[in-house]
């Protein structure tokens, strides 16, 4: 999940330290070709199929669980993510995995069961959407301006992020990856708008996992299995690398330096509700399902696919941890021939993979980096379309105007993204603000969204001012933090607290907040009459309950499937 | 003054298109088809990575022909009713 992950920030000032790290032989460029090749033939052949707007911005709203499940998980499984946990991994150890594990499954299982019926009985074609059904124009104006902002922002920042690896790793010019892949980005998705998003974050699922594979398994060959890695991570670093739970007793136990309470409120709690439920570029890979039961599985089943994800970017953290014959340090202390934590994962790759699977794992970064893109770009055009252009600008115009404007959207989103990408490579400081400014929409946007789902006394008044609040006192909060560094001991609860613990608690401070104003302005509003909440909050909604399905088809049935893996695995890591 | 316009419902489309799982399966049946050849002419080119005498790249090339093949076959627009 973007939210506190390392990668973003350090990034920043990774600068190439001399020689490339990876040499490609020609069978890993033609692979990386026939990617480009595959990419480009795809968008050209559903541009057929992109011909009314609901095929552009829903993918016909025809999806299957298993496509919309797969694309949902991608939009979320960039190469930033893969690189960025993989060096905590290797930095935190194996406390990382929380991000994957109590950071994902309770809010994903709650997002199918709960939440995206509304989403898709509102028959809505964004989150903005629902909140402009729910609590007025004012609140979606908010979230749709704000969301359409930051989606182009981030978008330039993945493609500059790319850039930048490609230059470490393999040496590649800066500028040759931002236009190349950039310009695929815009063809692919202008041709053929969220199918062709959704086609390749299905294929980027696929050679993310192929390509990644072999370091496990190789690794854990050469480490002795999981107790041989043990021992070697105890031979070499002191300090509990292992465990999940067992650290998280106090702030000062454990790497991160957060306790177990922020762990569970703060990232299992309010950050992963807020991205995984509220976040339209993920959110809206769900709303392209068939039908109801598909779009309540599809997070479902990527909750399924996300608990297993540390094999491929936590694992090898660990054992880059217990054999590499040399130390990885911070990107700050990097001299000749030093390696920072952020190289962990294509250090790796190189050491276990030849020609060929080589080609593999570096096609499944680039695949990683673009699709981060293009879900950005085709989220953007749906909510400046839906959200500001129809209701603000042209309000009554064909379909295929709309269809048109959305193209349109997909490019200035590129060239947007393209300007954001020059304006971080002088001023890389951006990154860091950037990561901040989202972080405090999303965690108060889930303090109005579960509101309007949950609580029919919610007006519109209360929605707007509660997320306003929420929003302005988690900038407060980040700013008060960066003023006095010291007034964190305030915010985390704990002079011991660090940065990460900072994240944890203003998320949960900020969403306390929004449901305090929401509740209270709430209450001193007049009601929406019920005629006006059906099909939008729990009392007014006719919700299936899947009973005339058979068992192994029901979603709460997959959802305490995944409930009792998730357990298991904190047993054994405990 | 005009009032609010209210969110357009959404329609569902149903399109024959190829699957996404066909265009997956040629992909990957090609890189598998690349890296099990690679991985062969690795016996007399040994590449130098760890644990190259596991041959990666076989069992690689393998899996990737196996899975390729399958999604190529299963979705191959001919086998679609």
């Amino acid at each position: 999940m973007w939210l506190s992950h390392p990668s973003l920030s350090t990034l920043a000032i990774w600068q190439a330290s001399g020689n490339r790290l990876i040499s490609l032989a020609p069978t890993d460029i033609l692979i990386i070709i026939l990617y480009f090749v595959m990419v480009l033939g795809i968008g050209i052949y559903l541009k057929n199929f992109s011909n009314t707007s609901d095929d552009f911005f829903m993918a016909g709203r025809d999806m299957s669980a298993w496509v919309a499940g797969l694309s949902f998980l991608s939009a979320n499984l960039g190469a930033l993510e893969l690189m960025g946990w993989a060096a905590a991994a290797y930095q935190y150890g194996i406390l990382a995995t929380h991000f994957y594990w109590i950071a994902a499954f309770p809010a994903m299982v709650f997002l199918g069961l709960v939440m995206m019926p509304f989403y898709y009985i509102s028959n809505t074609h964004s989150v903005p959407g629902y909140l402009q059904l729910r609590f007025g124009e004012s609140t979606r104006a908010l979230s749709g301006i704000s969301f359409a902002f930051m989606t182009v922002l981030m978008s330039g920042i993945n493609m500059y992020a790319m850039a930048l690896v490609m230059k470490v790793v393999l040496g590649w010019n800066i500028h040759f990856s931002i236009w190349v892949s950039s310009l695929t980005v815009a063809v692919y998705v202008t041709l053929g708008g969220l199918y062709s998003a959704i086609f390749n974050e299905v294929l980027q699922f696929f050679l993310i996992w192929l390509g990644a594979l072999a370091i496990p398994i190789l690794g854990l060959i050469e480490a002795g299995g999981w107790n041989g890695l043990v021992s070697k991570i105890h031979e070499r670093v002191s300090g509990d690398y292992v465990h999940l739970w067992a650290p998280l007793g106090s702030f000062s136990s454990n790497p991160m330096g957060v306790n177990w309470a922020g762990i569970v409120l703060g990232l299992g709690g309010v950050i992963a509700f807020g991205y995984w439920t509220t976040d339209f570029l993920v959110v809206q890979r769900a709303m392209t399902a068939r039908d109801l039961r598909s779009a309540k599985m599809a997070p479902i089943i990527a909750a399924y696919f996300k608990m297993f994800v540390p094999l491929i970017v936590i694992l090898p953290g660990l054992l880059a941890l217990g054999l590499l014959p040399y130390k990885l340090v911070p990107q700050s202390a990097t001299g000749p021939g030093m390696h920072s934590y952020n190289e962990v994962l294509p250090l790796m790759l190189a050491r276990y993979c030849g020609p060929g699977l080589l080609g593999l794992g570096v096609t499944a970064l680039i695949a990683g980096f673009m699709s981060g893109m293009a879900g950005n770009i085709s989220a953007f055009a749906t909510v400046w379309t839906y959200d500001i252009y129809r209701p603000y600008i042209r309000k009554r115009e064909s379909d295929q105007h709309y269809l048109r404007v959305g193209r349109w959207c997909t490019i200035l989103g590129v060239i947007a993204s393209i300007g954001t990408a020059y304006l971080v490579t002088h001023f890389q400081s951006i990154m860091d603000y950037m990561q901040a400014l989202v972080s405090f929409f999303i965690a108060p946007l889930f303090g109005t969204v579960i509101l309007g789902m949950l609580w029919k006394r919610a007006t519109n008044k209360g929605g707007f001012w509660g997320l306003l609040a929420g929003t302005v006192s988690s900038i407060a909060m980040y700013t008060a933090a960066l003023i006095h560094p010291d007034w964190l001991r305030y915010i985390a609860l704990s002079s011991d607290a660090k940065p990460m613990a900072e994240n944890l608690y203003r998320a949960l401070w900020s969403w306390l907040i929004c449901v305090g104003v929401t509740v209270v302005v709430s209450l001193c509003t007049e009601a929406k009459p019920a005629a006006a909440l059906k099909n939008l909050v729990w009392a007014y909604t006719d919700i299936s309950n899947d009973h005339d399905q058979p068992l192994y088809k029901r979603p709460l049935i997959w959802g305490i499937g995944v409930g009792v893996i998730f357990a298991v695995l904190q047993y054994i890591f405990w | 003054m005009d009032q609010p316009l209210k969110d357009s419902p959404v329609h569902h489309i149903h399109h024959k298109m190829l699957p996404v799982w066909f265009f997956i399966g040629i992909l990957l049946l090609v890189y598998g088809i690349i890296i099990l050849y690679v991985g062969i002419r690795e016996f007399s080119h040994p590449a130098p990575v760890v644990l190259a005498s596991y041959h990666a790249s076989i069992w690689g090339g393998s899996i990737l022909i196996f899975l390729g093949g399958f999604y190529t076959l299963r979705y191959w627009p001919r086998r679609q009713r």
